[in-house]
């Protein structure tokens, strides 16, 4: 069986589009990290440090009557609510009260204000904040690591421009997650970061396949012009590149729906991430190295 | 046919065996009698995510602990001084490194000097500086001597919670020193986590004071009293309402006794009203100290003081000698059970603060392990009906390869001792999707070479042959970030960093050596006419 029948599609000229619609992901994605940098973005408490709690109530509980009744009791928090199981994610970022009686005031608060609603605590969290702040440094640092290892390794088994584009086409993927996340007003947390890191180097597997073929059919010395040999390259492994990317994709989205809440917002980066990855191989990566090549070339000639 | 397939299949059965020898233990409950003894016994280790638990982070405030060694010094010159006659005007710490005392006259100050030099040695004497008419000697504390007090006293901080905890009974704890000042404790499976970070995190600095007579507590204040008292408070709870009302005392500064003398302490049951108190006996010192206070004393108050709050203030009605007195106070039976096992673990040397804690309730573990296995499951399905659809046969190959993996990995994980966390589960669901990959990588090539018009067999070597860098690049690549995750992640992401990478590693072997095998059995003699793909 096969889904793709041989191709010929001129992805390299469509790069003007593809360029465009990559800028705007990636302004998106630098808009996002500002703010993440600002702390303007919804941030999970490993980052900023603070309390939260997975209470599982016996009844529904109204989430604006649980707002008001902490919000009374002096804690201003951000809920979330799980339909299944009548559960509340309740986040506190900052409160007067100090950090350890927190968990507990919030607690007292739901025992004394919704007497006849029993709940057990399924979970909950307190980060001080000088351990966010050393989680952050150490996110940025395993960032960058990994991206100046991803380029090493690429450019030394390609070339270096290769190594670039592959580069460029990471971070685009990075970027777009970001914006994703950003534009849905996801918890940006370490699940997250996990996940981007993830995808930073799965997403490369498809930019390398592609890669190979283009290095492959550069070498058979024909006459064709770059444009076309990164075109024909790519098609011949269209297939490839879009089955390996379902295949994980299938396992992500069972991930996504079946996983449960802890999870859930880790299956959809991944997710995002496996689509945006496609994207970038076909769309970012070969074209930034065809663009390049012909530089080279016509300034050679 | 050739060598090649007769080791690599031994190679597969080898790995096979040893992953579900090593994967017994976890998938039944209960072992037969003739497993014990060299045949591995360790179930994989669950991450607190998934069994429930506590885990904390404490930061050891070390520069109490400096500072209460030289509050000891303090202490310690001002009876040295006084036992040897010698007038001074006060003996203090001053800030976080250093001791001083004032003298009335030069006279004094050589004694003194000579003194100091003797009993301190390695303190650093400090020249002598006159302050309105007083001498002050002052003695510094090295940067090195007082990393060696921060460091010591993390260390038996740490000592002390692992006392507490085994005393507590958990089964299973990890507690671990990290960095410089952090002590990690984990606590699988805990029922009652508060009572547990209560018991973990109280200093239990137990004092022995003597209540000042002379002043009234109810008019005193801070500005009041005279400068060798000091006022505290008992809190009263209200076992009916529970309210808590603060009863202040009036307390002699000096420390008389403190917890270090105490032998034992056990909770019994006051037979008189059935409320519990915690026993305690001293030591020999403890014993004689308390002989002679309490004969020195007799009708004042003796103030029992835990962590500045006082426990209770009886009347010592008469010399007690023998060693053995009691704290009541208005605790319940849990109180009391904890308080004797914080007495009897010990004080910790410094105040430690909560700056990390993260409590799963066992409900939501065993419900997070549920929805893991049914995704992974329906990634399984998902994946297996894919690959069967799209490749048929070959597809099955690499159906099997997939599981083999899986197989393996687990197998591995338990091997190694490692971590299964929810994020950790969630790779090998991703593992399921990415382990055909390199399959697809190969068949799409072996596809080609086909059309091309290779033999099956000639089709299938160069399938693997050309793929081969495409999926070892993608494999390292994949493999650089689960090693920078490794690096830097803690807990859940790390699990999640230890299963991707022993995934694709493993992945590797089963994907090029695995599933060739299969292909290299049936076509291995090369006259096979067909390929199913």
């Amino acid at each position: 069986m096969q889904i793709i029948k041989k191709t010929n599609i001129d992805f390299i000229g469509k790069k003007k589009i593809s360029f465009i619609i990559s800028a705007v992901v990636a302004v998106i994605g630098i808009v996002g990290i500002i703010q993440i940098a600002r702390g303007a973005a919804n941030m999970g408490i490993d980052f900023t440090g603070g309390t939260s709690l997975q209470l599982k109530f016996d009844k529904p509980i109204p989430m604006e009557d649980a707002r008001r009744a902490l919000l009374k009791n002096g804690l201003e928090t951000s809920l979330q609510e799980i339909k299944e199981g009548n559960k509340l994610l309740i986040k506190v970022g900052k409160a007067n009260v100090p950090l350890g009686k927190v968990a507990t005031t919030v607690e007292d608060v739901f025992k004394k204000e919704f007497p006849g609603n029993a709940f057990v605590v399924e979970s909950s969290t307190e980060i001080g904040p000088a351990i966010g702040d050393k989680l952050r440094k150490d996110t940025l640092f395993a960032i960058v690591v990994s991206m100046i290892g991803i380029i090493i390794y690429i450019a030394w088994r390609f070339d270096f421009k290769f190594g670039v584009a592959a580069a460029i086409a990471t971070l685009h993927d990075v970027f777009a997650m970001i914006a994703v996340f950003y534009l849905l007003h996801r918890e940006i947390n370490l699940l997250f970061i996990t996940a981007v890191l993830t995808i930073a180097g799965y997403s490369l597997t498809d930019t390398v396949v592609v890669f190979d073929r283009i290095r492959e059919n550069l070498r058979k010395q024909t006459k064709e012009t770059m444009p076309v040999i990164f075109n024909r390259s790519i098609n011949e492994v269209l297939s490839r590149t879009i089955i390996t990317a379902l295949t994980t994709l299938l396992a992500s989205l069972s991930l996504l729906f079946f996983g449960g809440e802890v999870i859930h917002d880790f299956a959809l980066a991944l997710v995002v991430g496996i689509l945006v990855g496609i994207y970038s191989s076909v769309f970012v990566a070969s074209p930034l190295v065809a663009v390049w090549e012909s530089r080279g070339q016509s300034g050679n000639a | 046919m050739s060598k090649g397939p007769a080791w690599r299949i031994c190679l597969i059965v080898a790995f096979l065996f040893l992953s579900l020898l090593y994967l017994t233990p976890t998938l039944f409950a209960k072992l037969p009698s003739w497993w014990q003894g060299i045949l591995p016994q360790d179930k994989i280790h669950l991450g607190l995510d998934l069994q429930g638990g506590i885990h904390l982070v404490m930061e050891v405030e070390t520069l109490k602990a400096v500072e209460g060694a030289l509050d000891i010094i303090a202490t310690d010159l001002e009876d040295t001084m006084n036992s040897k006659n010698i007038r001074f005007r006060s003996s203090s710490r001053v800030g976080s490194d250093r001791v001083a005392v004032v003298l009335y006259d030069r006279g004094t100050s050589e004694t003194v000097q000579k003194l100091l030099k003797e009993k301190y040695p390695r303190m650093e004497l400090l020249p002598a500086a006159e302050e309105g008419g007083f001498i002050s000697l002052s003695m510094r504390l090295s940067e090195q001597e007082s990393q060696n007090i921060r460091d010591k006293s993390v260390q038996q901080a740490l000592e002390t919670i692992r006392n507490r905890i085994d005393q507590f009974g958990v089964s299973e704890p990890v507690i671990a020193r990290e960095g410089t000042d952090h002590i990690v404790v984990q606590l699988p499976g805990i029922k009652d986590p508060k009572r547990a970070i209560e018991l973990i995190g109280k200093t239990a600095r137990l004092e022995f004071k003597l209540v000042d007579e002379n002043m009234n507590p109810s008019v005193a204040s801070a500005g009041t009293i005279p400068e060798e008292d000091e006022i505290l408070y008992e809190k009263k709870v209200d076992p009916t309402t529970g309210s808590v009302t603060e009863i202040p005392y009036v307390l002699k500064r000096k420390t008389l006794i403190t917890g270090d003398l105490l032998t034992d302490a056990q909770v019994r049951i006051d037979s008189q009203f059935n409320q519990p108190y915690v026993a305690i006996e001293f030591n020999s010192l403890g014993a004689r100290l308390f002989d002679q206070i309490t004969a020195a004393n007799v009708g004042k108050r003796f103030a029992i003081v835990l962590d500045n709050t006082i426990y209770s203030a009886p009347v010592i009605r008469e010399r007690i000698s023998g060693g053995s007195a009691q704290i009541s106070g208005s605790f319940t039976e849990k109180e009391a059970s904890d308080l004797a096992i914080v007495l009897r673990a010990g004080a910790l040397p410094a105040p430690v603060k909560i700056v990390q804690n993260v409590t799963v309730g066992p409900s939501l573990g065993q419900d997070s392990i549920n929805k893991g296995l049914i995704a992974g499951l329906v990634g399984v399905i998902l994946v297996v009906l894919f690959m069967t659809f799209y490749y048929r046969l070959s597809g099955l190959v690499a159906n099997f390869g997939m599981v083999l993996n899986i197989i393996f990995l687990m197998g591995a994980l338990a091997a190694l001792g490692a971590t299964l966390t929810l994020p950790g589960i969630a790779a090998i669901v991703l593992l399921i999707g990415m382990s055909v990959d390199s399959n697809v990588l190969i068949f799409e090539r072996v596809r080609e070479e086909l059309r091309l018009g290779k033999t099956p067999k000639a089709a299938l070597d160069s399938g693997y042959e050309k793929a081969f860098l495409t999926i070892m690049d993608s494999h390292v690549t994949t493999l650089i970030t689960a090693a920078v995750l490794f690096q830097f992640g803690t807990g859940p992401v790390k699990g999640f960093a230890v299963s991707l990478s022993l995934g694709i590693i493993i992945n590797l072997f089963t994907s090029l050596i695995g599933t060739k095998v299969i292909f290299d059995y049936f076509l291995g003699t090369g006259r096979a006419k067909r390929i199913s793909i």
